[in-house]
């Protein structure tokens, strides 16, 4: 936080010399850091609510998962009745029928599934679980950062050098997510119409005089950050950059708010961690089977990933999607043909470079005794092992020790 | 305690330095406060008065205040009790939610989920309903929420008493919990600062302790309800009791196994006993140990709030079943076995009256009033008097805002508002009438501090550096911009007075006339000159459009009625949407509506 404020006081300082405050920010960054980004980008979509795994990755080939699941569970594959029945991955799991359009990307190698993973804290509290999964500290409330923003702290890919852009993270929500906060630079936003200063040419052309005259302090150097942030963007029109590949999003929130990160990396911003989240999975009530309330949502979800990997075609050799949810939900469905609050739950990991096309994580079955005390699913890899692989293969980060303070992770080998 | 040491000419360069800004001193104030051994010119203590003990300046206020004398009014705003409150006290009667207790709220505004399982369930079994009345009363259902987030608000902009206000929101933010938790929390938020924070915002500081370890909002916020002995300790009631207690209990979790963690799965929850010593007083460096924690939490086991289930008001609850019967041992004392509902209270006594808790408390209170690094010997003297008044808030406050270092020139403006203190700031300046809707709160909840919405149990910042960034600035640019054309209900200009007055004149007496109004009358030259007259000072390109500034030098503004669909606030949008449709399609500002975006965006109004 001390080197933030100190260069935009540095920079600011020169400014009213008369020197082009982008031009210096860059040459003492430079400094630190000379060489190129290898452009690689993280996107980290949260689900939030507690997706009901159970449904989504479906063990078909567990005998006791119909006997917990009699008017909800997903019918075990058969050819006669395709779109009413899981879709087979390994003779074992399948998908749900709405996630067809992740299947492809599996048959493809670059997805891969991981199941009975999650937060080892034993919590059944939205709140708390997940405070934990982006603090990335179960059980510790004190964690002030995310990890994200940890990892920012690190450099990762910047590590042997680049020049970091206002737009290396990126959350496209109203405020900055829990797992992004924290001392290093982040840009939150709704949209990216919504990235501009709302005043006409000469009023705008007024404020910013007013952010690039006197005193060298936080709020005017922000302001002169903020002013170039808007024009960086602006000159790079992301907007510009249509869907590609045939690629279709669907109308809703989850799916604009991809289009538009596929739409910062096509820019070339700088962008280097992304993160969305989509809401609606808290399925206690009438959850449904192949069809109804939790089908839609998981359409609306696999159509957005389909979309934006077809989208963003070769670039996906550079880009990892990683989808979390707090935790999964009780084995048992409940008397309101629902789910309520459960442990472990499944994850998806997309990207050119991931080993997929099978499903990882250790099964640990669904009979009674197998079941974390006595009625949720059992929980195989933490969360903070994949977090960390994905952020030491993909993003180069060397040690993961700073992500996660006192975890020694165990990679999956997804990557 | 050492006495502080001033610098005698630190004024007038301090003030030189600071603002830049050269304003007629007459040589009495000088003189006077020079005496008082106060760096600040006599019109800069009036300003910061009213910026720290204020949510920010009204019209007249700098008048009134130079009147009569910042010393008395900082005396005056010291005893809340005696400030009649007119115009809040019917305006807070309006809002039903906000008045009822826990029970009421839950009778009145059942929670929305509960009536949208009743509109599913309706719908399954093909029965005739009214949906359309089970989704107005769930929309409904939001207003114990939405009310107290109002009169939060409504309070800040209208409330005569500044000052206690402050402390208010300066102790729901240091007893920070959060509104969304479960499906409670809502009920408990009103009662929380009217019952809880507000009698004891100026009182003693082991009442207000005491207050917040019984409130069913902190109790359910930080788990504490649920905190039982673990199994295998005693616990305290007869035999009998104990044994119907798990038979009741294994019962209920047989039927509902989802229940588990309400219906006792007995245990210890150290999250309240953490943040009781970490957050609320001895500090993280404030000398425990991870078993002081423990040891914390069990003494505190059995400390609830009464289910809705029995009869009677969602109350504090001690139950014994649940209590941790041993001995044990908290910050070297000795807690003996078999006490009860004694050792939380003990607890309490031993952490209110710990050294650590009256610095840490002095040092917050401190970064609140006079700077974010506040000057280590002011903090001292604060902390003893904490401890010598026995935790008494009222002398610690006064202690501080009456300090030498409250009145530095290092002091001075030195604080960077929060989006609560810049939206309440802009509707008191404007002088527009006290939001009764929603709509400001969301404001400030899409500027990033929604009023009980801070997750994490550590409040909302305290300090600039957390507040200030990329984003923020863009959206406290476009909040001013929004403001000046008309388009938030809550803190709009046109009801401003001044806007008459200063309408026709020419335009750098309207600039003139708005930063008196603003930012107290304390504009830089350079501020000024852009707001006369739109010149760039420095060579070169903007991020803004290439279009020539629409004002030219000494023009005579003028400014109209503003149209009349310039507001149409939709009741229903959410703090996202209000956002959005606040922002879209502003019209280019015209003459003062200019001036006024500009100032309300300017960096000068971001500070306090």
């Amino acid at each position: 936080m001390q080197r933030r404020i100190f260069l935009k006081q540095g920079a600011f300082a020169l400014v009213t010399m008369g020197l082009n405050p982008s031009f210096l920010r860059r040459t003492v960054l430079d400094l630190e850091l000379p060489a190129a980004a290898k452009g690689k980008v993280l996107i980290c979509l949260f689900q939030r609510g507690a997706a009901d795994a159970l449904n989504v990755v479906v063990p078909f080939g567990d005998r006791d998962y119909y006997a917990l699941r009699p008017r909800i569970g997903i019918a075990a594959p058969s050819r006669g009745a395709v779109g009413s029945t899981a879709i087979d991955l390994d003779g074992f799991f399948g998908l749900h029928p709405s996630l067809a359009p992740l299947h492809t990307l599996y048959r493809d190698g670059i997805l891969a599934p991981i199941h009975a993973v999650g937060s080892p804290s034993a919590t059944r509290s939205h709140f708390d679980a997940q405070d934990y999964m982006e603090s990335g500290t179960p059980d510790n409330k004190g964690t002030r950062d995310g990890w994200l923003n940890r990892y920012l702290a690190t450099h990762g890919t910047c590590e042997s050098g680049c020049t970091p852009t206002p737009f290396r993270a990126v959350s496209m929500t109203q405020q900055t997510p829990r797992i992004l906060q924290g001392p290093q630079e982040t840009v939150a936003m709704n949209s990216l119409e919504e990235f501009s200063v709302r005043a006409a040419g000469s009023d705008a052309q007024r404020l910013e005089s007013l952010y690039r005259t006197g005193r060298a302090d936080l709020v005017h150097g922000s302001g002169t950050e903020m002013f170039e942030a808007v024009k960086m963007l602006k000159a790079a029109n992301p907007q510009q950059y249509r869907v590609a590949n045939g690629a279709q999003y669907p109308n809703s929130q989850f799916g604009t708010r991809l289009r538009q990160i596929a739409q910062l990396i096509k820019a070339n911003v700088g962008l280097e961690v992304a993160f969305a989240d989509i809401g609606g999975w808290d399925t206690h009530v009438n959850q449904g089977g192949a069809t109804g309330q939790l089908a839609n949502r998981l359409g609306d979800f696999a159509q957005s990933i389909a979309a934006l990997t077809q989208d963003l075609g070769d670039r996906m050799d550079d880009v990892v999607i990683l989808t979390m949810s707090e935790f999964g939900r009780m084995a048992r469905e409940n008397g309101s043909a629902g789910t309520d609050h459960g442990h472990a739950g499944s994850m998806f990991v997309i990207g050119g470079k991931v080993q997929g096309g099978r499903v990882l994580g250790r099964w640990p079955g669904l009979a009674r005794e197998q079941l974390f005390e006595g009625r949720d699913l059992a929980l195989t890899t933490d969360f903070r092992s994949v977090f960390s692989e994905v952020a030491q293969t993909h993003l180069g980060l060397r040690d993961s020790a700073a992500l996660f303070p006192g975890f020694t992770p165990s990679p999956l080998g997804v990557l | 305690m050492s006495a502080h040491r001033i610098r005698r000419f630190a004024p007038i360069a301090g003030a030189l330095l600071l603002c830049a800004v050269t304003l007629p001193a007459q040589r009495a104030d000088m003189a006077a406060a020079q005496a008082a051994d106060r760096e600040q010119t006599a019109d800069q203590q009036v300003r910061h008065v009213l910026s720290r003990l204020t949510f920010g300046a009204r019209l007249g206020d700098y008048e009134r205040v130079r009147a009569m004398g910042v010393d008395a009014f900082i005396a005056q705003q010291l005893q809340p009790g005696k400030i009649p409150d007119p115009v809040v006290t019917p305006l807070l009667k309006e809002l039903d939610a906000y008045n009822k207790t826990p029970a009421e709220l839950r009778r009145d505004y059942p929670p929305p989920a509960q009536l949208q399982q009743q509109l599913a369930r309706a719908q399954q079994s093909g029965a005739q309903v009214d949906s359309q009345a089970l989704r107005r009363q769930a929309a409904e259902g939001r207003r114990p929420y939405a009310d107290i987030q109002t009169a939060r608000v409504l309070r800040a902009v209208a409330t005569e008493r500044q000052l206690e206000e402050v402390l208010v929101d300066f102790w729901l933010n240091h007893f920070s919990v959060f509104g969304t938790k479960n499906a409670q929390m809502r009920y408990y938020l009103a009662q929380y600062e009217r019952e809880v924070i507000r009698p004891n915002a100026l009182g003693k500081f082991r009442d207000l302790l005491g207050a917040v370890a019984t409130s069913p909002a902190m109790l359910t916020y930080l788990d504490n309800f649920q905190s039982t002995a673990d199994t295998g300790r005693p616990t305290l009631g007869r035999p009998m009791e104990r044994a119907i207690a798990d038979r009741r209990r294994q019962q209920v979790l047989r039927q509902n196994p989802a229940l588990a963690n309400v219906a006792g799965r007995r245990g210890l929850n150290e999250n309240y006993a953490r943040e009781l010593l970490e957050l609320h007083t001895l500090g993280v460096d404030g000398g425990y140990t991870q078993q002081d924690v423990i040891e914390v939490a069990r003494a505190f086991t059995g400390w609830t709030v009464r289910p809705p289930a029995l009869a009677g008001n969602d109350d504090f609850l001690f139950n014994p079943l649940n209590h941790d019967a041993g001995e044990k041992k908290v910050l070297g004392t000795t807690l003996r076995a078999g006490r009860g509902v004694d050792d939380g209270e003990q607890v309490l006594d031993l952490l209110a009256a710990h050294p650590s808790t009256a610095r840490f408390i002095a040092h917050k209170l401190a970064v609140r009033f006079v700077s974010d690094e506040p000057p280590a010997a002011l903090v001292e003297r604060a902390a003893a008097v904490f401890t010598k008044t026995k935790g008494d808030i009222r002398e610690v406050v006064r202690t501080i805002i009456t300090s030498p270092e409250f009145f530095s020139a290092d002091a001075y403006r030195a604080k960077v508002k929060s989006p609560f203190e810049l939206v309440v700031s802009a509707a008191r300046a404007t002088g527009a009438a006290p939001d009764r809707s929603p709509q400001t709160a969301q404001m400030i909840a899409a500027l990033g501090q929604p009023v009980f919405g801070r997750q994490t149990p550590d409040g909302w910042p305290e300090t600039a550096d957390e507040w200030i960034n990329t984003g923020a600035i863009l959206n406290r640019i476009n909040f001013g911009v929004a403001v000046a054309a008309g388009r938030l209900p809550g803190v709009s200009a046109r009801s401003w007075p001044l806007m008459q007055e200063l309408a026709g004149r020419p335009r750098d007496e309207q600039v003139d006339g708005v930063a008196r109004a603003l930012l107290g009358g304390e504009i830089s030259p350079e501020t000024r000159q852009i707001l006369v007259d739109g010149n760039n000072p420095l060579a070169g390109g903007t991020a803004s459009d290439d279009e020539p500034p629409a004002m030219g030098r000494g023009r005579r503004a003028t400014m109209g009625p503003p149209p009349r669909d310039a507001v149409r606030p939709d009741p229903q949008m959410g703090a996202q949407g209000q956002m959005t449709r606040a922002f879209q399609n502003l019209p280019p500002l015209q003459g003062l509506q200019q001036i006024v975006g500009l100032a309300l965006g300017s960096p000068e109004f971001q500070r306090r």
